[in-house]
């Protein structure tokens, strides 16, 4: 796979996106651990060039290649700005079939455990303190999670990085679910 | 301009680009509109002669159609309520279903869209049928004629601003609408992020920013990263139906409460809202005020303080409040990493507002652009850089979640809220019945669970499907959000190999027939209109002119000879008569002879002026009486009679 040249050498004009992964495209080493500052800057130099608004009064069809080539990079730089979505990216690309709604290790029992148990707190908790109590037990989870993932990819235990991918996909989901009761509490959801 | 410019390959400008049209920046705003322009980096609101350079969002309709634009329109709609249509906006790209909720508080008669046509809802204006489209065409066509008045050059392409919060019906309806007025839309811009970038490039400001845009009739909050030349919106929310006017309607509801009387009709409800906007306006300065409304046949008096007209409103910028944290919470920010907040619109004076804003976010906002003009100038500097070449760069989100029904009437999200735009994701959907030949696809967008409780765009269905088991088709359907924030859908059977792309158009958009119509109208009459609309905008000022001669002589009549009477009431039959033909030349005319007749007695009027107040009353209460009744004349001003006759 290459990333192919943006802009054709001799006649300038933009060129449709390719076939590149998204750490090609982004120009970072294909790994879990991603440097978010490099990340960031290589994104913003490639819309810098490649963004739609550059092309507003050049041909339809550099336009489109534009839109395009700025559509492959709001997705490369949004899968692997995310921890979860670039560990479900990354082990795709390693060979392992991440199922949807990541229920590669659903039956787990230490998992469905840790969320139940979560859930309950958080559907007991009334006031705002209560609640912000499970989010931080929450995002203290995901950073453990996160670092765990970082770990297991680098041994290559795909295993183990399909029960992580399920767990942060469990936290993730019960983070969002303290969001929205923040909001219920505040009156406006 | 150098003598000889070297280009890179590929960027060499296009020919004529210097001598052309310029690129213009529009805040088409729900109650005011401003343009602006940039050139080399330094961009400049335009003004009229009177340097005004809000112009009414407002539209007045002649007997014979023809559309009158901005402040003339705004004074009619005291006189000629049913001929007037404001706060358009509101309903940009809505259906009748959608705004049966703030029907009550529109200025006008709304009706459900014609059978057969797109499901935009129309309104009735002095017995015509017209859709908001069209009616913000109108708005657009005028602000693109003044535009070329001061530039002196042809403009023919924009930069126009929408509410980030503004949904799909709603984009491609303002760019239908500047179609319609022969403006080539370069870009739609949030007017968030257009603030940013007005505020950005002129302070140089870096990190985490968060705008607080509350206008007219819409809220928007975005948050912004700003970093050497790039504004990237990390999360945007807002109420698409929360604004200023929500003020004024809270004000204009306790007024009519306290007067208890019969029900209002549209005309009087129509001049308390009217008040109502006065009445915050004052009282964003003053402590408190008593202001007057013509009510059931007579005068009524109403006062308000600020304590009271805060509590009245403290509902209303608390929902903003919420918003905002519901935004900093999702994007995982507090509000003290927030390194400033820049306020837009001119709801954003009110002093509540600025003192509620300032306490969640622990600072004193920065209004230090006037919060009128800055959507405008950020749309201006990105006119130039679109077609100039810039280092700037905007990344922009989609505000709200596109998602598609599935069964038992849920919405799967397909492109979540806070997504960078361009953006494209395809999701693959099978068929649940043996033999299935078609599926239905039904594009919402919104963030509830059911359906019905999202807003719904489109519907299409994808045919031809190649019967097989129930399971087996695999049909991918893609959600392709463009720059400016449109979505296109398409659909496409992959097991055989089968393509059929449907490109979708909002069913509250217009369809391309109706569009084309207009199109065609539009330009037929656009040399008719120009001259109409002249004629009509000569008759307005000469009945306003007739008007306060005719209060002037009422009051002070006695100050005139019987034979000075007789000769200015001589002028003001002639300008009558000027009036009732369609001689646009002989209106002004006549309204000249009519002002140079009058002068002495203006001259009169004034020395009385100076000879009462040398009896005890204060110069200043003078002046105030004085300013008064000219209002009240103005107010009383009949309307041309060749506009009241109808057609």
């Amino acid at each position: 796979m290459t990333a192919g040249e943006p802009f054709c050498a001799s006649c300038k004009a933009v060129q449709p996106p390719g076939q590149a992964d998204h750490f090609l495209r982004l120009g970072l080493d294909r790994a879990y651990d991603v440097d978010e500052a490099a990340l960031e800057k290589s994104y913003f130099r490639m819309q810098r060039q490649l963004h739609p608004d550059r092309f507003a009064t050049r041909t339809a069809r550099e336009k489109t290649f534009s839109q395009s080539q700025a559509t492959s990079l709001n997705d490369a730089y949004e899968t692997l700005k995310d921890p979860l979505e670039r560990a479900v990216y990354l082990a795709r690309l390693m060979g392992l079939n991440v199922l949807k709604e990541g229920c590669n290790a659903l039956n787990d029992p230490v998992i469905l455990m840790e969320a139940m148990e979560m859930r309950e707190a958080l559907a007991e908790a009334e006031t705002a303190e209560d609640v912000r109590d499970v989010t931080e037990r929450a995002q203290g989870e995901i950073a453990d999670c996160e670092s765990e993932l970082s770990q297991a990819f680098d041994t290559g235990d795909l295993e183990r990085v399909a029960t992580l991918i399920t767990r942060l996909k469990y936290l993730r989901k019960l983070a969002d679910e303290t969001r929205f009761r923040r909001a219920q509490l505040r009156g406006v959801n | 301009m150098a003598l000889l410019q070297i280009h890179e390959p590929g960027e060499t400008p296009a020919p004529h680009e210097n001598d052309a049209d310029v690129a213009v920046g529009i805040d088409l705003g729900t109650t005011n509109s401003v343009t602006a322009v940039s050139v080399d980096g330094k961009a400049e609101v335009l003004r009229d002669e009177d340097g005004q350079a809000l112009v009414p969002s407002v539209v007045a309709y002649a007997p014979d159609g023809s559309p009158i634009v901005g402040g003339l329109a705004k004074r009619l709609i005291a006189m000629r309520p049913d001929s007037v249509v404001s706060s358009i906006k509101r309903l940009m790209g809505r259906g009748i279903a959608d705004i049966k909720a703030v029907a009550g508080h529109l200025p006008f008669a709304v009706e459900p869209a014609e059978e057969g046509g797109s499901k935009m809802v129309r309104i009735n204006v002095g017995g015509r049928k017209l859709t908001p489209v069209e009616v913000s065409g109108h708005i657009l066509s005028a602000l693109k004629e003044r535009a070329e008045d001061v530039l002196d050059r042809e403009v023919t392409r924009a930069v126009i601003t929408v509410p980030a919060y503004f949904d799909d019906a709603a984009r491609t309806a303002t760019k239908d609408a500047a179609r319609l007025a022969g403006l080539e839309v370069l870009r739609l811009v949030n007017e968030p992020t257009a603030a940013a970038l007005a505020y950005g490039l002129d302070k140089e400001a870096e990190g985490l920013y968060a705008v607080y845009d509350l206008g007219g009739g819409t809220f928007d909050i975005s948050l912004l990263h700003m970093e050497k030349g790039v504004f990237q919106v990390l999360a945007t929310g807002g109420d698409a139906a929360l604004g200023g006017d929500d003020f004024d309607h809270a004000i204009a509801e306790r007024f009519l409460k306290d007067w208890a009387g019969e029900a209002p009709g549209a005309g009087a409800v129509k001049q308390a809202i009217a008040t109502a906007r006065q009445v915050k306006e004052d009282l964003s300065g003053t402590d408190s005020g008593t202001w007057a409304l013509d009510l059931g046949g007579e005068q009524q008096h109403f006062t308000l303080d600020r304590t009271a007209f805060e509590s009245l409103i403290a509902p209303l910028v608390w929902r903003t409040l919420r918003i905002c944290e519901d935004v900093l919470d999702e994007a995982g920010v507090s509000p003290e990493a927030v390194k400033g907040v820049v306020l837009v619109g001119g709801s954003t004076r009110v002093p509540l507002v600025r003192r509620e804003v300032a306490e969640l976010f622990g600072r004193e906002p920065l209004a230090d652009i006037d919060p009128d003009e800055v959507v405008a100038v950020g749309a201006a500097l990105q006119a130039e850089a679109l077609t100039r070449g810039s280092d700037t760069l905007l990344l922009d989100v989609t505000p709200l979640s596109l998602g598609i029904e599935t069964m038992g009437g849920l919405t799967e999200k397909i492109i979540p809220r806070n997504t960078p735009i361009p953006v494209a994701k395809a999701q693959e959907f099978t068929t649940y019945q043996d033999g299935q030949t078609a599926m239905a696809v039904h594009v919402v967008q919104g963030e509830r669970e059911m359906v019905d409780q999202n807003r719904s765009l489109a519907r299409f269905t994808l045919r031809g499907i190649p019967p097989m088991t129930a399971g087996a088709a695999r049909i991918r359907v893609t959600y392709a959000v463009d720059a400016d924030g449109l979505l296109t859908v398409s659909a496409r059977e992959e097991a055989t190999g089968t393509e059929q792309s449907i490109e979708v158009k909002p069913s509250y958009g217009l369809s391309e027939d109706e569009m084309s119509r207009m199109l065609y109208d539009s330009m037929k009459h656009a040399k008719d209109d120009m001259t109409r609309r002249l004629l009509a905008e000569a008759r307005v000022e000469a009945g306003r002119a007739l008007g306060a001669v005719k209060a002037a002589l009422e009051v002070d009549g006695d100050l005139l000879s019987e034979g000075e009477r007789d000769g200015i009431a001589a002028l003001a039959a002639a300008a009558e008569a000027a009036i009732a033909g369609d001689d646009r030349d002989a209106i002004n005319d006549a309204v000249e002879k009519l002002e140079e007749g009058t002068r002495t007695f203006a001259e009169k009027r004034m020395d009385r002026g100076i000879r009462a107040a040398l009896r005890g009353v204060e110069v200043e209460r003078l002046d105030k009486a004085a300013h008064e009744r000219d209002d009240i004349a103005r107010d009383c001003v009949d309307a041309p009679k060749s506009a009241q006759a109808g057609d």
